[in-house]
């Protein structure tokens, strides 16, 4: 299983001289599975880039969604296989408890927000609820989970084989409660999806101080996301959904912290265009 | 022990912060937590139990209605998690402190945003001390 950055931003693109290292285009990441299952999380700014790279030749294509807030669905409409005749484009992402993701995801693509319907585009679309229960894309294992952040959201676990991959991009499990509490595996967000991930992608927007100042935003700390890191056994932690106003020295700081935090987990900070093979 | 559904996480965490006595069980209807309000009236301590399963807190408080011991079918947050919908009720129970109370109580389901029923939670205050 191979995983691709191709946004690795929160909230908003950022891009700039200030930004280079890290990326300014917001959340996408690519899961190359071992039989070459393709399979996107999250249709963020980053997948514009991704599109224009995947090859001609895919027949399919499948968006898990975590949420859709704007820094997450925003590159949908300027995805190439979208508009691709012959390829089936398969998009998944939490429903509202009275709207399906189609009814919801049309508000965005749709006038006046956007000049082409999705019943327009060329492409064989077809909506899935996230699962919540493992269902079988190509030759990777999906699931999904409701987990903490405003609005319908998920995370994601994916299995190729004996390697997990888990992605929860946008969580703030501190809202749960303490996420170092001797009962915190029962009582925090994300503990099913995450637990034992080779790698796991975790939103890590705020310094502990910035944090402090906006509680129930959806977002964790550093520290806060090196203990979910450590509660769950991850044994690597893509730190991810950098803040927009964080230049590149300010992420490094925030990842150094979370990696102090957390010897024993390989703590890194997400960059735009890196690859991990797991 | 395995993580609890979300809507249960976040509804023990509210209930952390809130005055008013809460009681929450889960999808089995054992309890999944009580709240420091909800300890003082029932005179027990969540620290100090393991498990309260359905069948010890439908019947370890002595819950009784005007008619007598109340059955364990009338009982507000029964009603919840077996007809799934809102159910009230004044009721008397003795707590574990050995102390008679004459409580409120309003029971209401837990279901999650597919509709899964997630548990159950039973507010209660109390009317007046009988000791």
């Amino acid at each position: 299983m191979k995983v691709t950055f191709w946004g690795t931003r929160g909230s908003l693109a950022s891009a700039g001289p200030e930004t280079v290292r890290y990326g300014g285009n917001t959340a996408c990441v690519q899961v190359t599975g071992s039989d070459g299952t393709c399979v996107v999380l999250d249709a963020g700014t980053g997948i514009r880039r991704l599109g224009s790279a995947l090859s001609k030749d895919l027949t399919r294509v499948d968006v898990l969604l975590t949420h859709l807030h704007m820094d997450h669905i925003q590159g949908l409409g300027f995805f190439d296989p979208l508009f691709r005749p012959g390829i089936e484009v398969h998009l998944w992402g939490p429903p509202s408890t009275t709207q399906d993701l189609r009814a919801r995801l049309t508000r965005y693509l749709s006038p006046p927000l956007f000049p082409i319907r999705v019943r327009d585009v060329a492409s064989d679309v077809h909506f899935h609820n996230a699962p919540d229960s493992p269902v079988d894309i190509g030759g990777l294992e999906i699931c999904g989970a409701e987990i903490i952040h405003p609005g319908p959201t998920v995370g994601y676990r994916i299995r190729d084989g004996d390697r997990v991959l888990a992605y929860l991009s946008d969580h703030e499990p501190a809202m749960g409660g303490d996420i170092e509490a001797r009962d915190a595996a029962r009582w925090t967000s994300g503990v099913d999806i995450a637990m034992g991930a080779d790698l796991l992608i975790h939103d890590i927007q705020y310094s502990p101080e910035e944090r402090a100042e906006r509680i129930g935003w959806g977002h964790s700390s550093s520290l806060e996301a090196a203990a979910f890191a450590r509660l769950v056994g991850a044994r690597r932690l893509a730190a991810f959904h950098h803040d927009p106003g964080h230049d590149d020295a300010a992420v490094d700081a925030i990842v150094a912290e979370a990696a102090e935090a957390a010897p024993e987990v390989g703590v890194f900070g997400a960059r735009e265009g890196a690859s991990i093979d797991l | 022990m395995a993580q609890e559904p979300l809507e249960l996480i976040l509804f023990r965490q509210l209930s952390s912060s809130l005055a008013i006595p809460i009681f929450m069980v889960d999808a089995d209807g054992d309890m999944a937590f009580l709240n420091e309000a909800a300890e003082q009236l029932l005179g027990v301590r969540l620290d100090e139990i393991d498990e309260m399963p359905f069948e010890a807190w439908t019947t370890g408080f002595a819950a009784r209605d005007e008619a007598g011991e109340a059955p364990v079918e009338s009982l507000p947050l029964v009603r919840a998690i077996r007809e799934r919908r809102p159910a009230h009720g004044p009721l008397t129970i003795t707590g574990g402190d050995g102390v008679s109370r004459r409580i409120e109580i309003t029971a209401f389901p837990l279901e999650g945003a597919r509709g899964r029923f997630i548990g159950a939670v039973a507010m209660f205050w109390e009317a007046a001390t009988d000791e």
